[in-house]
């Protein structure tokens, strides 16, 4: 078997296996449904995953250990995940195949040759590394002289060697000491953080968010087998957009993401640059066809000085070569090997820019005084500044949610949050389901915590600290029903789902007709002139007549008569007596010791556009600098 | 005339008539297209479905109280009690079974159908003959998950039924006949066509707005859209609910009652024994004295009074002689 093949099907099963994976992040106890597939496997795999994670929370999560492995393997045979394993990649290879089918080889070659943008990636990889170890040094050293001090060290060191030539050194010290001191500034101001904003492009989490939240709704929508009813995710255009200009432009030039712009790519590039195995020529000298040039998905140039950090191990040189010039072996090309054309200084400025980005982007306040009470995270969720460290923006909360409620966030929530869960209870089937801890049991970088029900629910071992919360339900008396219309309803109270329930309602009389003057009684109706009234409307059993202090309710009524059960100060009245009609309304009142903020109420409000009971984050479990209640206080 | 000009000629009527053929198509098109009034205002308004009476001829007045603490043999105690499964389901029926799923929640806090009772009913009318039974409901939380935690989803599949749950295309509009509040309103017709016979299956529960949930409430659950605005005039609902539909047979689980934090429950502590299976054809009659079992009077409750009136059956149960049956 030719080996290309061998690489095709390789990438056709595992682009399969990621699609199957994708399918199957559906919660139940079929097949197809979750029920023990490791769903997270190729986020697990992903190395940048790992390392970001590990960089900005000081830990590698459960599978993320996966990734150590492919970066292990990626040392000694280079870049096979990008060319064997990753479902993106497959993706990219394929319409990239697509683009330049029937090109003449001058055309190819053209199309494969080397460009200075392949830096670009080194650059995205630098932004992402130093957004995720803002803070690291903080976490390392013992206080903030020692980190900057540190930070301006290490960075002097790297920047020493890295430059060379007249002048090099001493700009690369004055580059240093600037980053020491922003790291410095960084650290000590309060705004600080690391935020894992690599999701954002890594090519798993991308494709894995692009997937699950755009191609499978899509497809999904007639055959309803991921989900009873057609799903729907907000700002899908945007994610559909970045996904789909990842894919056309391999028309343009093959594997386009994968050379400009996957930073897994490039840090799997320079790890694996010095892998054991290589692509090479036998002989420097051969017969200069270019078919090798032509055919390389990386534009690595296999015919001159190749460059193994672009080389995806796409073995279409071996295959292209008439000569059978070109080998995978243990030593280097004869044809020479070129380093990484890293452009240092722009990755510094990438780095550094990535280093001041968490701390730049704080200034708006968003994790201190201008927190968004709208960004309602699901159950389980870190602290706003741990979740940001953790999140990987896969959407897998969102595939697994079985009522729809996890939303991607969009841009207003800022570039920090962009694509994160959050809880949109107007959207989802339903609000936060009390017996669902789904989303927490997927998530593969634990910004979700793992979470029992008992947990959630605040049961058992965990009854002293009460139900996870996730906000606060409020309701907005300009739009209640009972508060601004006087009409009855507490659909709101009726579905809360906490026993006891988190909304009470009191009773409040409403004189909504007056004017009427009682005529005769006879047979149990009494005839009212004044003001005719609209046949059977009073007779829902919400209305009373009112009579002084003592009410009769209506159980029928004509447009001049009426039908009353009375109560037992209620008397006939006489002939000529003043009457008015009242309505009987329970108002809801939350008790924000007991809402959760689940959302049921929100979702089911028939208020039907902007609700009138409204869950925002206040109060919710996870902040503590956001809790209502003064603890010790109060009735409950 | 020299060859080339009759040559020319003939590509010239060639070409005439081709353009000439496409003047034709653009004018058909567009006069075939034309419209010179505008959109109406019902735009999308689908015309309204009718909803056919499922008693069983002969079966009216019938009911029956079942006093014990175990479901499945009231419920054949109940059934035996009213003819027999075979007075209401025969051979080649199509069976819905409307349930109430309303709320994700797990059948031990009994604010749900319980899944117990839903295989055994489902075993009887396959047993009867039944050729398709059809367990469904509108749920209020997400439809699948309802299905799944109720339990009611694995038991009904597993007895033999085929569980529907709501999608776009099973809603249609409808519009009660002399209705107030159900107009032009969209209903889970889907399951209810072609069936022969509809038996409503409801835990008794206490509810804040309406005092009581038992068979007429659940009948809730066929309407989509936003539904929840009816809780404005929550009786006159209600009474609407129970002249919309006559079924074949209603069932009043009261075995154990949703005495507190109705309708949704959520503590084992909202439960009370109460020990009793309500069966009937008169769904105002189970109601009325299902709703005893929350300690309140029929003439309290504005609803069964208004169905009651409006002709949907009645409030005196007692002059229905019900079979009463006590099980050890
Ligand atoms: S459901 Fe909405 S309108 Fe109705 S009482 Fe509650 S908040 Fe008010």
């Amino acid at each position: 078997m030719r080996i290309v093949t061998a690489r095709r099907i390789s990438q056709g099963f595992f682009l399969a296996l990621f699609l199957w994976f994708c399918l199957v992040a559906t919660v139940g106890e079929r097949l197809w449904q979750l029920r023990g597939w490791p769903v997270n496997w190729f986020l697990e795999l992903d190395p940048l995953t790992g390392l970001t994670s590990l960089l900005a929370s000081g830990t590698l999560y459960a599978g993320l250990l996966w990734g150590a492995a492919v970066l292990a393997l990626t040392l000694v045979v280079g870049r096979f995940f990008c060319g064997w394993v990753c479902p993106f990649g497959a993706m990219h290879q394929f319409v990239g195949w697509l683009g330049s089918r029937g090109k003449p080889l001058k055309e190819r070659v053209r199309r494969n040759a080397p460009h200075p943008a392949q830096q670009i990636k080194y650059l995205v990889l630098a932004f992402f590394l130093g957004a995720a170890m803002s803070d690291l040094a903080a976490r390392l050293a013992l206080g903030q002289v020692a980190a900057s001090l540190a930070g301006a060290i290490v960075l002097g060191l790297v920047l020493w060697a890295t430059r060379r030539g007249q002048g090099g050194r001493a700009y690369a010290l004055a580059v240093g000491l600037v980053l020491a001191a922003w790291v410095a500034w960084s650290l000590a101001a309060p705004h600080g953080g690391a935020w894992l904003l690599a999701g954002l492009l890594d090519p798993i989490p991308l494709v894995s968010r692009s997937v699950n939240l755009v191609l499978l709704p899509l497809a999904d929508a007639p055959a309803r087998v991921a989900w009873p009813e057609p799903r729907f995710y907000q700002g899908a255009g945007l994610i559909a957009t970045v996904f789909g200009a990842a894919l056309l432009l391999n028309l343009w030039r093959p594997r386009f993401f994968c050379r400009y712009v996957c930073p897994t790519g490039a840090l799997l590039g320079l790890v694996g640059r010095h892998a054991l195995w290589r692509v090479g020529k036998k002989q420097a000298r051969c017969g200069a066809c270019l078919g090798c040039d032509g055919a390389c998905s990386g534009a690595a140039r296999p015919a001159g000085r190749l460059r193994p950090a672009e080389c995806v191990l796409c073995l279409n040189c071996l295959d292209a070569c008439p000569e059978d010039d070109i080998t995978y072996a243990t030593r280097p090309s004869a044809g020479g090997e070129a380093a990484p054309d890293l452009g240092r200084r722009r990755v510094l400025a990438g780095l550094g820019l990535g280093l001041v980005a968490p701390p730049v982007l704080s200034l708006s306040g968003v994790l201190g005084p201008g927190w968004n009470p709208a960004l309602i995270r699901p159950p389980g969720s870190l602290p706003e500044c741990e979740f940001l460290r953790r999140c990987l923006r896969c959407g897998q909360c969102m595939r697994v949610c079985p009522t729809g409620v996890l939303q991607p966030a969009g841009p207003s929530f800022g570039l920090e949050a962009l694509w994160t869960p959050v809880l949109n209870m107007t959207i989802g089937t339903s609000g936060c389901q009390l017996r669902c801890t789904a989303c927490a049991s997927v998530c593969p970088s634990a910004a979700i915590r793992p979470i029992s029900l008992a947990e959630k629910l605040g049961q058992g071992e965990f009854a002293a600290q009460g139900p996870i919360r996730l906000g606060c339900a409020f309701v907005d008396r300009g739009r209640c029903l009972p508060w601004a219309m006087d009409r009855p309803c507490i659909v709101c109270q009726e579905n809360c789902p906490v026993s006891p329930k988190a909304i009470f309602t009191r009773v409040a009389w409403e004189t909504v007709l007056t004017g009427l003057v009682a005529g005769s009684a006879t047979g149990g109706e009494l005839t009212v002139s004044g003001k005719a009234l609209k046949p059977a409307a009073l007779a829902s059993g919400d209305y009373y007549l009112q009579m002084g202090a003592a009410r009769a309710r209506i159980v029928a009524n004509g447009a001049h008569s009426l039908i009353l059960t009375g109560g037992s100060d209620w008397r006939t009245p006489a002939p000529g007596e003043a009457l008015s009609v009242a309505v009987r309304l329970q108002r809801p009142y939350v008790d924000p010791a007991r809402c959760i903020g689940c959302g049921i109420c929100q979702h089911e409000c028939p208020v039907s556009g902007k609700r009138a009971i409204r869950v925002s984050a206040e109060n919710a479990t996870r902040e503590r600098a956001h809790s209502l209640l003064l603890k010790g206080a109060g009735p409950v | 005339m020299s060859r080339e000009t009759d040559q020319e000629r003939r590509r010239f009527l060639l070409r005439a008539g081709k353009a000439g053929l496409g003047v034709a198509a653009i004018g058909a098109l567009g006069w075939w297209a034309h419209d010179t009034q505008g959109p109406s205002a019902n735009i999308g308004q689908a015309a309204n479905v009718k909803l056919p009476s499922f008693a069983v001829k002969g079966t009216d007045k019938r009911l029956a109280v079942v006093k014990s603490s175990h479901r499945v043999p009231a419920l054949r105690a109940g059934l035996e009690a009213l003819g027999g499964m075979g007075a209401f389901v025969g051979a080649g029926h199509k069976v819905v079974i409307k349930v109430n799923a309303a709320f994700a929640s797990p059948p031990a806090l009994g604010a749900t159908s319980n899944p117990e009772l839903v295989a055994e009913l489902v075993r009887l009318c396959r047993g009867a003959g039944a050729k398709q039974v059809i367990v469904t409901d509108n749920p209020i939380n997400d439809p699948a998950s309802c299905f799944e935690l109720s339990g009611i989803g694995p038991a009904a599949r597993e007895a033999g039924a085929q569980v529907v749950l709501p999608h776009p295309g099973a809603f249609a509009p409808y519009s009660l006949p002399g209705g107030r509040l159900i107009r032009d309103w969209p209903l889970m017709y889907g399951p209810l066509a072609g069936a022969d016979r509809l038996i409503g299956l409801a835990p008794v529960k206490d509810h804040h707005r309406s005092q009581a949930s038992v068979t007429m409430k659940n009948w809730y659950g066929l309407l989509g859209g936003r539904r929840n605005v009816f809780h404005q005039d929550i009786n006159g609902i209600i009474s609407e609910l129970g002249q919309m539909v006559t079924p074949s047979l209603v069932i009043a689980d009261g075995v154990a009652t949703l005495a507190h934090n109705g309708p949704t429950g959520g503590s084992l502590e909202d439960l009370r024994p109460t020990d009793t299976l309500i069966l009937g054809t008169d769904h105002v009659a189970v109601d009325s004295l299902a709703v005893g079992l929350l300690g309140l009077k029929p003439a309290k409750v504005p609803w069964l009074g208004l169905a009651a009136r409006a002709g949907a059956g009645t409030t005196d149960y007692e002059s229905l002689n019900p079979t009463r049956v006590e099980l050890g």
